[in-house]
């Protein structure tokens, strides 16, 4: 018995010798990783704390840190007015709306992509489409306001005329034409990428299928529905999975610049993302998009878990933890 | 040689043309209008080509270009420092990571991926930055409150280095007496330069088009990015043409005219535009990386 018990403390002081061994040598390991923690201390931990302000008065004269507790004030009047459907609702149907299409889309290119032959063609158009990828948003304000700008507009002095509509449209004033724009402007900038992620995926397919499915007589669109798309819907199913954990996220850019912030416009276009920016400027108010801020990390978060779950379930190498 | 239908590779190339030429006509009236006379776009507004060729909007941009100049500087000089501090900083948070014999690398594991699933939002980070750190209109913040790293930079790296990088190469290493440093130096990051070059473009790209920080932390003119400049010129023409409506005459005439804008966002994106051919190629392996591994 005793024999038993010091054999065991023996291997476990040795493993303790060896763990200290080890932290020595390999000390160097963590000290490279001090500044990546340090970072990670003051721009995502320190934050996290910060969202408890969604339970106080935000006074700034009195100082963030002293202002009152007022428990749930905030939620009950972020609640009670219509913002918080609005901002939920637009920012959740944008996002299902960008999914759906943003995948038949890009997988589609990706097929078309996937029929060019010849590498230098190949390789511009490539290089074409995924260019607005590249480029800000503050630029594509300014290239949607090239058309859009209601006094020289090339909508409302060329392209409306051509149609046989003289009255120009107030398009920064008239909210209902914007999901239509936001839509065409989000999947003009995205297209070109998601194509690509899905191109990567169809070069991953065996040459050897399309030659069998070829002996057997099966023209190409035939190879396309019965061997491409069956292969890579599981990587459909993930990539969608993975998008809709961020649902209760927006593309911060696309709804505020490119709408330039128009106030006639929050009915279609005010996202949660939008809604605490204002807050934040001093257009909104302050307590209640801090309330906003602390809903969309907690349900956000709950959401990536889920869905986490869900891919996991599915297959273990394409969740994200 | 795979089977080919004639017909579906006309097709392809068709819409993949199409989709090209919307990808490049709305750049095709930014220029179009910065190089049209004022005059005729008030008759006929913008168009494809310009009708009254005009490099006036140009000439004005350059007698009065220094606010253009210092932001090209700022934005400059915050893209490189960033990028060459953030793929450091990256670099060495992945190495550690990709490495068994790393201490409490299941706890510093654990709080990357926590990082990149909750966080704490717009408010709170305002508050640690502007208050805490009392960053607001500093430099320094448009380079820490962008994206130094983040945790899918570093995951992309360490799984790249886990797949690329043997262990019997570090072992020997070691054995030769090489210490970690010497290991990082010699080896790793020789043989992880295309992560490297991939994740340093990324880290660029959102530097240079980081309009985001700017706004919410800068408010000095000195000390506004080339994105910041010209998001508060677009800002100018809301604010008036809304505000003032129709006693706007004189205010009008001081600030830039339509072209003039046009011509200021031509200058903004003209750069990496330019540069785009001899990077793209980078770019779109980039892309691809991330959707394989990622």
């Amino acid at each position: 018995m005793s024999q038993i018990s010091s054999a065991k403390s023996a291997a476990s002081l040795q493993a303790k010798k060896k763990r200290k061994y080890n932290l020595k040598r390999y000390s160097p390991l963590l000290i490279m990783m001090i500044p990546g923690l340090l970072y990670l201390l003051v721009n995502n931990y320190l934050p996290m704390f910060g969202i408890v302000i969604a339970f106080k008065d935000i006074n700034f004269t009195k100082g963030i840190l002293a202002s009152d507790w007022v428990g749930l004030k905030n939620f009950e009047y972020l609640f009670k007015t219509s913002d918080a459907f609005i901002i939920t609702r637009n920012t959740i149907l944008y996002n299902v709306l960008f999914l759906f299409l943003g995948t038949v889309l890009s997988l589609s290119f990706a097929i078309l992509l996937n029929e060019i032959r010849r590498k230098f063609l190949l390789r511009t158009y490539q290089a074409i489409i995924s260019m607005p990828h590249l480029i800000s948003w503050v630029i594509i304000s300014y290239l949607v306001y090239a058309f859009l700008n209601p006094e020289n507009g090339l909508m409302n002095r060329t392209i409306l005329p051509m149609l046989g509509m003289d009255e120009g449209i107030s398009w920064y004033t008239e909210a209902k034409y914007w999901p239509v724009i936001l839509t065409l402007v989000d999947q003009w900038k995205g297209i070109g990428y998601g194509s690509i992620v899905y191109f990567a995926a169809l070069l991953g397919i065996n040459e050897e299928y399309y030659e069998a499915a070829r002996i057997d007589g099966a023209s190409r669109i035939q190879q396309i529905l019965r061997i491409t798309l069956p292969i890579v819907v599981p990587v459909i199913i993930m990539m969608a999975l993975l998008q809709l954990g961020r649902i209760f996220y927006s593309d911060f850019g696309l709804f505020y610049q490119v709408t330039l912030n128009s106030g006639a416009l929050f009915e279609t276009t005010a996202t949660i993302d939008t809604y605490v920016f204002n807050g934040l400027t001093g257009s909104g108010n302050m307590g209640m998009s801090a309330a906003a801020g602390f809903y969309q990390s907690v349900v956000g978060f709950v959401l990536v878990i889920t869905v986490n779950y869900l891919v996991r379930r599915k297959s273990k190498e394409s969740a994200l933890f | 040689m795979r089977n080919e239908s004639p017909v579906l590779t006309w097709f392809s190339h068709i819409v993949l043309i199409l989709f090209s030429a919307a990808c490049i006509i709305p750049f095709i009236l930014l220029i179009s209008a910065s190089l049209t006379d004022q005059n005729s776009v008030i008759a006929n507004g913008y168009s494809l080509f310009p009708r009254e060729f005009s490099t006036a909007a140009y000439e004005y941009l350059f007698t009065r270009g220094s606010d253009i100049i210092r932001a090209y500087g700022v934005t400059l000089f915050v893209t490189v420092v960033g990028t060459v501090v953030g793929l450091s900083v990256t670099l060495l948070m992945a190495y550690p990571l990709s490495r068994s014999e790393t201490p409490y690398r299941g706890l510093v594991l654990f709080l990357v991926f926590f990082s990149m699933l909750f966080s704490g939002g717009m408010i709170p980070s305002y508050l640690v930055y502007a208050s805490i750190l009392g960053l607001k209109n500093t430099i320094w913040v448009l380079i820490v409150a962008g994206v130094l790293t983040n945790g899918y930079y570093i995951m992309m790296m360490r799984v790249f280095m886990q797949g690329s990088i043997s262990k019997d190469l570090i072992e020997s290493a070691q054995l030769d007496g090489a210490n970690e440093y010497r290991i990082l130096w010699s080896i790793i990051i020789p043989t992880s330069t295309p992560i490297l070059a991939v994740i340093g473009l990324f880290t660029a790209i959102y530097y240079w088009n980081d309009w985001q920080t700017g706004m919410i932390y800068i408010t000095k003119p000195d000390l506004y990015s080339i994105q910041n400049l010209l998001k508060r010129i677009m800002d100018d023409v809301q604010f008036i043409q809304s505000n003032l409506g129709a006693n706007a005459g004189g205010a009008m005439a001081q600030m830039p005219t339509d072209t003039v804008k046009m011509a200021i966002a031509v200058c903004g994106s003209l750069p990496i535009l330019i540069a785009y051919p001899f990077f793209q190629k980078f770019f779109i392996k980039g892309i691809m990386f991330g959707a394989v591994k990622g």
